[in-house]
C-alpha cells in the first residue's frame, strides 16, 4: 500500500515535489474539505437551534409528544417512526460502505448490487420524511387552543368521530336537508378557525350554508399549558398545573364555540404551529428540510455513479474511487441525521 | 495522458478477497452496534419521561451515545480512522475546536438573553 509515495520520502527528494503528506488523491481531499464546511453549516444550524431553545420563554415541545404516530397505525408510538427513519439511513450507509468494499476488490457486480440497495434506502428515507412533514403540517385533531387569559394549551383526550353534517340552512352549494359526508374534519377545523361554530353544534360552511354537526362527544382528559397567561401557568416544578376534569372540558368548548377567529391552531406553517414556539416550526422545516435536500442530492449522485459503474467507466479506470467519494458524502448525510435525531427529537 | 508527476493514490486502495472478508466482518459489527445504540436511545426515551428527575442524566446519555455513533460512522464508514494521521487531524481538530467554541459561546449567551427576557419582557 502506498509504497511509491513512501519510498521517495527522504531528505533528498522531500523538496522535489511528488509527495503528499496526506497520501490521498486530490478528489478525495476536496470531498473531505467540502464535508468539513458542510458540517460547519449543520453545526451552526443545530447550535442556533440550541440558542433559541435555551432562551425560549414558552414551553419547548417534547419530541415524544410531537412525533408519536405511525402510518396506518395512528398515535401512541413515541419516536418509533423517527427511529425507523434513522435505521433506514444507517442501513443504506452500510450498503454504501459494502459497495466501496466491493470496489476495492474490483467486483463490479458487487458494487452494482450494493449501490442499488443504497439508492433504494435513500428513496425510502426521503419518502418517510415527506410523510413526516405532511403529518407535522396537518397536525392533530384537537390542535392548540388559546384560552381567554392569553395562555395556550394543547389538548389531551379522545376526539369524537364526526359522522356527518346535516344542512339546516341552504347556501350557495348545499340545499337544506342535505347530508354531507366528505372532507368532514377539514371543514370542521376550518369553521373553528374562522369562529364559525356555535355552542349548539351548528357550523357555517364555506359556501354560507349552516349545518348541524353530528359528532360523538369529545373526551378531554387534560389541557397542558404551553404558554403562560394571566390566570393559567405552565407546569414547571411546583409552579402551575395542567387543567383536568370538567373544567378542561368547559374551557375547551368555550374556546371552539367562542365565535372568535384564530383561537385554535391546527398543525404547522412558517408563522405558527400547534407544538410550541414559532421558531420551533421554522427550525423543524429548515433543519430537516436542509438535511432532506442533502439526502435527495445524495441519491442523485448515487444514481449518476451507478450509471458509471454499469457502463464500466471505473472498471476501465482501474479503481472505483468515485464510489468511495460519493460514499463519503452519503455517510456524511447519515452522520448529520444522527445529530439531528438526537437534538431535534430526543433531548 | 500518462503523467509521471502524478502519483495515483487511488490505485493503492485495492485489497484481496481475504482482506475483504475481514473488512465486511467489521462493517457488520459496526452496523449491529449502531442499530443497538439507536434502539437503546428510543427505549430510554419512551421509558423515562421528560418530567422525571432523572431526565437530565438521560439527556447526557443521549449525547454521549450520539458521539459514539458519530465516532463509528466517521472512523469506520468514512474510513478516517485508517487515513494518515496528518489528514485525520487536519479534518478533526479545527472542526472540534470551532464547534466547542460555538456551543459554549451561544448557549451561555442564550441563557443570559433568556434571563433578561423573563425579567424585563421581550
Amino acid at each position: 500500500m502506498a509504497e511509491h509515495a513512501e519510498q521517495k520520502n527522504d531528505s533528498k527528494t522531500a523538496w522535489g515535489g511528488k509527495i503528499s503528506p496526506f497520501n490521498a488523491s486530490y478528489g478525495k481531499l476536496m470531498m473531505w474539505f467540502f464535508l468539513v464546511s458542510d458540517a460547519l453549516t449543520f453545526g451552526g444550524l443545530l447550535v442556533s437551534y440550541g440558542f433559541t431553545r435555551f432562551n425560549a420563554q414558552d414551553a419547548w415541545p417534547i419530541g415524544e409528544e410531537t412525533f408519536n404516530s405511525l402510518p396506518f397505525l395512528g398515535h401512541g408510538y413515541p419516536l418509533i417512526y423517527v427511529a425507523l427513519m434513522t435505521f433506514i439511513l444507517i442501513v443504506s450507509s452500510v450498503t454504501m460502505v459494502l459497495a466501496v468494499e466491493a470496489g476495492h476488490r474490483m467486483d463490479k457486480k458487487g458494487v452494482t448490487k450494493w449501490m442499488i440497495a443504497t439508492i433504494i434506502g435513500g428513496f425510502f428515507f426521503v419518502g418517510s420524511q415527506a410523510w413526516e412533514w405532511s403529518h407535522f403540517i396537518h397536525g392533530s385533531k384537537f390542535g392548540k387552543i388559546e384560552l381567554a387569559d392569553g395562555s395556550q394549551a394543547i389538548v389531551k383526550g379522545h376526539f369524537g368521530e364526526i359522522a356527518n353534517f346535516t344542512v339546516t340552512e341552504a347556501g350557495d352549494h348545499h340545499k337544506k336537508g342535505e347530508v354531507i359526508t366528505e372532507d368532514l374534519l377539514h371543514q370542521y377545523h376550518h369553521a373553528i378557525l374562522m369562529g364559525h361554530l356555535d355552542s349548539k353544534g351548528i357550523i357555517r360552511l364555506h359556501d354560507g350554508s349552516m349545518a348541524k354537526v353530528n359528532k360523538e362527544h369529545d373526551h378531554i382528559d387534560a389541557l397542558v399549558i404551553k404558554k403562560n397567561g394571566s390566570k393559567y401557568h405552565m407546569k414547571v416544578g411546583t409552579k402551575g398545573k395542567n387543567i383536568t376534569g370538567s373544567e378542561a372540558e368547559k374551557l375547551y368548548t368555550e374556546v371552539i364555540t367562542s365565535g372568535e377567529a384564530h383561537r385554535v391552531i391546527y398543525g404547522a406553517d412558517l408563522k405558527e404551529n400547534e407544538y410550541g414556539p414559532q421558531q420551533y416550526g421554522q427550525f423543524f422545516f429548515f433543519i430537516t428540510g436542509f438535511h432532506g435536500f442533502h439526502v435527495f442530492s445524495g441519491v442523485c449522485f448515487n444514481i449518476i455513479i451507478l450509471l458509471g459503474v454499469l457502463k464500466g467507466t471505473y472498471h476501465k479506470r482501474g479503481h472505483y474511487e468515485m464510489v468511495e467519494k460519493t460514499g463519503l458524502y452519503w455517510h456524511f448525510v447519515d452522520l448529520v441525521w444522527v445529530f439531528v435525531f438526537t437534538f431535534f427529537y430526543l433531548v | 495522458m500518462e503523467r509521471d508527476d502524478i502519483i495515483e493514490y487511488s490505485l493503492d486502495t485495492h485489497h484481496s478477497e481475504e482482506e475483504g472478508v475481514k473488512a465486511r466482518k467489521k462493517i457488520w459489527f459496526v452496523t449491529l452496534l449502531l442499530s443497538v445504540i439507536t434502539g437503546v436511545e428510543v427505549a430510554l426515551g419512551s421509558i423515562i419521561h421528560q418530567d422525571s428527575p432523572s431526565w437530565p442524566m438521560v439527556k447526557i446519555c443521549f449525547i454521549l451515545l450520539t458521539l459514539v455513533k458519530a465516532g463509528y460512522i466517521v472512523m469506520s464508514f468514512m474510513h478516517l480512522g485508517h487515513e494518515r494521521k496528518a489528514l485525520k487531524y487536519v479534518i478533526l481538530i479545527p472542526y472540534i475546536f470551532f464547534i466547542i467554541y460555538l456551543i459554549i459561546l451561544l448557549l451561555t449567551e442564550s441563557i443570559y438573553v433568556g434571563g433578561v427576557w423573563s425579567k424585563y419582557g421581550y
